[in-house]
């Protein structure tokens, strides 16, 4: 039976809402969270951190902390350079500009650190970190986007604040034209605030050096076996010698997928001093030094004709990448997906990520969700003033399952996205004709209600082109004892992987659930996997825990087979007891069958290996969709600007569910974090670039009374291709709940004109759009004038913008001297959506022709092209991970190379290069 | 640094300890008492995970001292359950209301949970209800709190 053919009834475990194995611990305080780890002669950290965003380091003074009794040791940059460590990308990639583990010579952001101290308690290394004085050469900082674009670099060595780039910079004349001549063009443009992920617990590490050759790190994480490749890689150390382990996390959220500088540093402090050390951020720290998200402008239009058809459309984005984000990045995924359910003939985009002198960007939950609060408030504008119903218009350019299979017009491959259908059986349960009916009577009486309808598609278990992100493993083993240890790559910041996983395990097995034991809290046990990251965990880990049980239950019929003198058809096996079909029913336990497996092979079948376990790893394919459509009711009080969500309602697509509450449990968690961005959480800085946001007073979460009852209607749920017919829910509620919530506000405040789309929106923001008057500053900054593309530096102390992809820098290379060498070996380093790809080649010339060859992973890459005087241009056809032609045009300039590659649809990615013997 | 000895019960059990003026509740009872279901989330006073039961009263440990709970009566988290593992009716109504995931949040809001429903007049859910707004929670939405919060006030969810 193919996967799509799997029924999708609930099985014994698979569907039904079994109970968490976790909640017993944890409802009684016996989790293990990285605080509550203890080792012995263990030492705890502190950081000194910088209190300006920008400025050189004059000269540092420990001598008062060092004196202090209980401080063992207070380290800088200097002493932690004994060990060379190369801070990766979450994708494992070298970053674009190089990210000191302590500030060295400079100070990039409020925060940054610059000493560790390490002391008998935290308090006292927190009393010598206030000993520290540092003497700075104090810099004007640049803190906002509006800033990267005119403002100094943020780091000099770079040729401009652009620290990502996909898309096309000049303008599609034959798109413009659609746009501009269409019926009718709506556009929306907005800032998206920046936003703290705020898992309740910190991040955190205990670093536990055991000799040269063995490290163990306790760490709170996404997942145990990535993380121990990171500091394996980064650290250069061959990987058996790492050990992470991570039992209980309190949320995640994006924070957690990989190590920082932070908990690099005490790592490095702890094995210089060969002691364990602890550090455990406080909130503070965390609101200010850990890495943060979501801060973003972007500019939409689409074009439709009179009947509400989409076009044409064009995106204009920019994402503040803080000065050391963690994979710069200028998200290709809001471009793939802006659009990605819609019938539109035509997208073109733009996309930059920008350094600033503010806190590094990570991932966040959904970290491309802007696409479908950007779209479906653009759907909703267009559709007020086209006159057509908004429901009406989503159906009229939302691709239905009958125009699948289909490839958008950013190569993406549907086959099986269902928002339509989902918005169908949405409009079961709200009803929108008598909702209309109530909101007209509520305006006579001055209540002001709105309903928003949002649409959206997921992209969840992604297995193709992120080499991090391709497959998920399962052992899986009968102990001796009968009872069932499953190993699995899956981790659980709170989504209850050791449940789900034994509810896979014990169905696809025929055993029962409280006999099967998840582990995944340990990367020396089990195999690779990136644990909980992009939406995969049911999809890819529960194809796992299939394919591992499957190869055991046919192992264990062969065994049962032989004992029992039939054959293997005859057997099968429910909540462990293995029983023989025929005339003679016959059956044995598990147990008696371990018994034998591991302590008489000999009675096994000839050639049959001792034991009964069995390990498997699971590629899903390339990406597996959830679809939804969700609605919301608000009431806005015209007194007030408060905001009252009165009833919320989703219908989704999410396959095969393998526990319906660990899935409802996902999509109101990303709801409410959805909630909390539209109406309250903002991280905020000052003109200088200092947080002002730095407690739960000032970064304000969503409470029990922000959040409503959601209504969940799983109908039109239909099985994934993948094993299981699963399909992931992880992010979807953080990216459908901001445009759901969004339109609804809108429609209810329409008699008071269109909302501006201001970030977050709070009630003194939205009483200023009812009373009709301009809103008051909510933080006092100064408005930085908007300045045009600059050609030429306008103040001597601003430098120009140098934008590699303008279309005029190379021919005014071509105008150099002609004699360029461009034969020999030459490193490259390409700026992709992926973040920067190193490799090497060999360029060798023909007269006017160019031969090449790239080397990058023991894989070559052979292309052919053309040069005049130093400008050169070559093709090379690529097929993994999608067959694609990447156009490379570039110039020479002595021993440096610089150009741009185009990638399709990707855009356009800057390349550099330079000689090497 | 001030030394301070404290005699306390936590748990039902005696401890006595000599400790530093400026150590927090939530630090003695994680760090000096070994009761690790204490969970420090925020060090302000908001976030409500640190909340344990100081003399009857729901207490946010972060913002208490150690030293001012000499001679007082402390229950935290791992003091619910009955001997035989048997969870006290608030846990188990958190368990079945799917009212986790994480986990961390959980034992601050377990313990305000049961401070109030200890009291004489028995609270409604509507009012235990009113009570979670001082718990904060980044991962269910607050939705299985809401549903055991009014099963433990007799009223339906």
């Amino acid at each position: 039976m193919s996967a799509t053919e799997t029924p999708a009834a609930p099985g014994v475990y698979i569907g039904q809402r079994v109970p968490r194995k976790e909640d017993a611990r944890l409802l009684t305080g016996k989790g293990v969270y990285v605080d509550d780890v203890s080792v012995a002669g263990m030492l705890h950290v502190a950081f000194h951190r910088s209190p300006i965003a920008r400025g050189n380091i004059k000269s540092i003074d420990l001598s008062v902390a060092k004196q202090l009794p209980g401080v063992h040791a207070v380290l800088i940059a200097a002493d932690l350079a004994r060990y060379k460590v190369d801070m990766l990308s979450f994708f494992l990639a070298a970053p674009v500009v190089p990210v000191p583990v302590l500030a060295i010579d400079c100070v990039r952001y409020v925060g940054d650190p610059i000493a560790i101290i390490i002391a008998e308690d935290r308090y006292i290394a927190e009393d010598a970190a206030g000993l520290i004085t540092v003497v700075y050469d104090e810099e004007d900082p640049v803190v906002t986007m509006d800033e990267a674009k005119t403002g100094a670099l943020v780091h000099p060595q770079t040729d401009s604040n652009i620290a990502a780039a996909t898309g096309t910079e000049d303008p599609d004349e034959e798109l413009e034209a659609l746009l501009n001549n269409a019926p009718h063009l709506e556009t929306v443009e907005f800032k998206h605030q920046r936003i703290a992920q705020s898992p309740m617990e910190t991040r955190g590490v205990v670093s536990a050096p055991q000799g040269a050759e063995e490290l163990t790190i306790y760490l709170s994480c996404q997942g145990p076996q990535l993380n121990a490749r990171w500091f394996a890689q980064a650290f250069g150390m061959p990987q058996t010698s790492i050990r992470v382990i991570s039992k209980d996390v309190g949320g995640s959220f994006g924070l957690k997928g990989q190590p920082w500088r932070e908990e690099v540093a005490t790592v490095l402090a702890s094995m210089l001093l060969k002691r364990p050390l602890k550090w455990i951020e406080d909130r503070l720290e965390n609101l200010t030094s850990a890495c943060q998200a979501r801060e973003q402008e972007i500019k939409l239009r689409a074009a439709f004709d009179k009947e509400g058809n989409l076009i044409a459309s064009h995106a204009e984005y920019s994402i503040n990448n803080g000065a050391y984000p963690q994979g710069a990045d200028s998200n290709i995924a809001v471009m793939m997906f802006i659009w990605g359910a819609h019938k539109l003939p035509k997208f073109d985009f733009y996309s930059r990520g920008w350094f600033t002198n503010t806190v590094g960007l990570s991932a966040y939950r959904g970290p491309w969700a802007i696409e479908s609060l950007t779209r479906e408030v653009l759907l909703d504008r267009a559709a007020r003033k086209l006159g057509i119903d908004a429901v009406e218009l989503r159906k009229r350019t939302l691709l239905r399952r009958e125009d699948q299979p289909c490839t958008t017009n950013m190569g993406l491959e549907l086959e099986d996205i269902s928002p339509a259908e989902c918005l169908d059986v949405l409009l079961t349960k709200v009803d929108v004709t008598a909702f209309r009916i109530e909101q007209a009577e509520a305006r006579k009486q001055g209540r002001y209600l709105g309903l928003g309808i949002a649409t959206y598609i997921e992209p969840t278990a992604g297995s193709t082109g992120i080499a991090v992100l391709i497959s998920e493993s399962a052992h899986i083993r009968i102990e001796p004892t009968g009872k069932i240890s499953a190993v699995v790559s899956t981790h659980s910041q709170g989504h209850g992987t050791q449940t789900t996983m034994a509810q896979v395990v014990a169905e696809t097995l025929g055993v029962k659930f409280d006999d099967v034991s998840i582990h995944e809290d340990d990367s020396s046990r089990g195999g690779y996997g990136s644990g909980a990251y992009g939406s995969r965990q049911a999809v890819a880990g529960g194809g796992a825990c299939i394919g591992a049980a499957k190869l055991l239950v046919d192992k264990i019929k062969k065994a049962a087979a032989h004992l029992l003198n039939t054959t293997p058809e005859n057997i099968s096996m429910r909540e462990g007891i293995i029983t023989v079909s025929g005339d003679k029913p016959q059956s044995v336990t598990l147990r008696d069958l371990a018994d034998i497996a591991y302590g008489e092979p000999e009675r096994l079948p000839e050639g049959m290996e001792a034991g009964l376990e069995v390990q498997f790893r699971y590629r899903p394919p390339p990406i597996t969709m959830t679809s939804a459509a969700h609605a919301c009711i608000v009431e806005v009080d015209a007194d007030t600007g408060f905001v009252k969500i009165k009833r919320w309602v989703s219908s989704e697509d999410c396959g095969v569910m393998i526990n319906p509450s660990v899935v409802e449990g996902q999509i109101a968690g990303g709801l409410a974090q959805g909630i909390g961005s539209v109406l309250m959480e903002q991280v905020s800085f000052d003109a200088r670039g200092n947080p002002t946001a730095v407690t739960y007073k000032d970064y304000m979460l969503p409470t029990i009374f922000d959040v409503p009852t959601f209504e969940y209607n799983h109908d039109a749920s239909m099985p994934s291709k993948a094993d299981g017919g699963f399909r992931g829910v992880g992010e979807g509620g953080c990216i459908v709940g901001p445009p759901t919530l969004v339109n609804a506000i809108a429609d209810a405040l329409a008699p008071f004109g269109e909302i501006k789309l201001e970030f977050p929106m709070t009630p003194t923001r939205l009483l200023a759009h009812i009373e009709g008057r301009p809103e008051i500053a909510e933080h006092a900054k100064p408005v930085v004038a908007p300045v045009p593309e600059p050609t030429v530096a306008t103040t001597p102390t601003v430098a120009p913008v140098q934008n590699v992809f303008s279309p005029s820098a190379p021919q005014e290379q071509i105008a150099a001297p002609a004699a360029v060498q461009i034969d020999g070996n030459w490193k490259f380093v390409l700026s992709t959506p992926l973040g920067p790809q190193a490799f090497t080649g060999r360029m060798s010339t023909d007269g006017n022709n160019l031969t090449g060859v790239f080397i990058m992973n023991m894989d070559e890459a052979h292309f052919t092209g053309t040069f005049k005087g130093n400008h050169l241009v070559w093709d090379l056809k690529v097929t993994k991970p999608m067959k694609i032609t990447l156009k490379y045009e570039a110039h020479i300039d002595g021993d440096k190379l610089l150009g741009k590659c185009k990638m399709g649809i990707f855009g356009t990615a800057k390349l550099v290069g330079e000689r090497i013997p | 640094m001030s030394q301070h000895q404290i005699n306390l019960t936590i748990n039902g059990r005696p401890h006595c300890s000599t400790v530093e003026g400026r150590l927090t509740l939530s630090d003695f009872l994680r760090g000096d008492a070994g009761y690790t279901g204490v969970h420090v989330g925020c060090e302000h006073g908001v976030c409500g995970a640190c909340t344990v039961i100081v003399d009857g009263n729901a207490v946010r440990s972060c913002l208490m001292l150690a030293v001012q709970a000499d001679g007082s009566k402390i229950t935290t988290v791992e003091g619910l359950a009955a001997d035989d593992g048997t969870l006290h009716p608030v846990q188990q109504a958190m368990k079945d209301e799917c009212a986790l995931q994480c986990g961390f949040c959980t034992p601050g809001i377990v313990m305000t949970l049961t401070a109030l429903t200890n009291c004489a007049n028995k609270p409604s859910g509507d009012t235990l209800v009113q009570a979670m707004s001082g718990h904060i929670c980044r991962c269910t939405g607050y939705q299985g709190i809401k549903r055991a919060a009014m099963k433990l006030g007799g009223d339906a969810a």
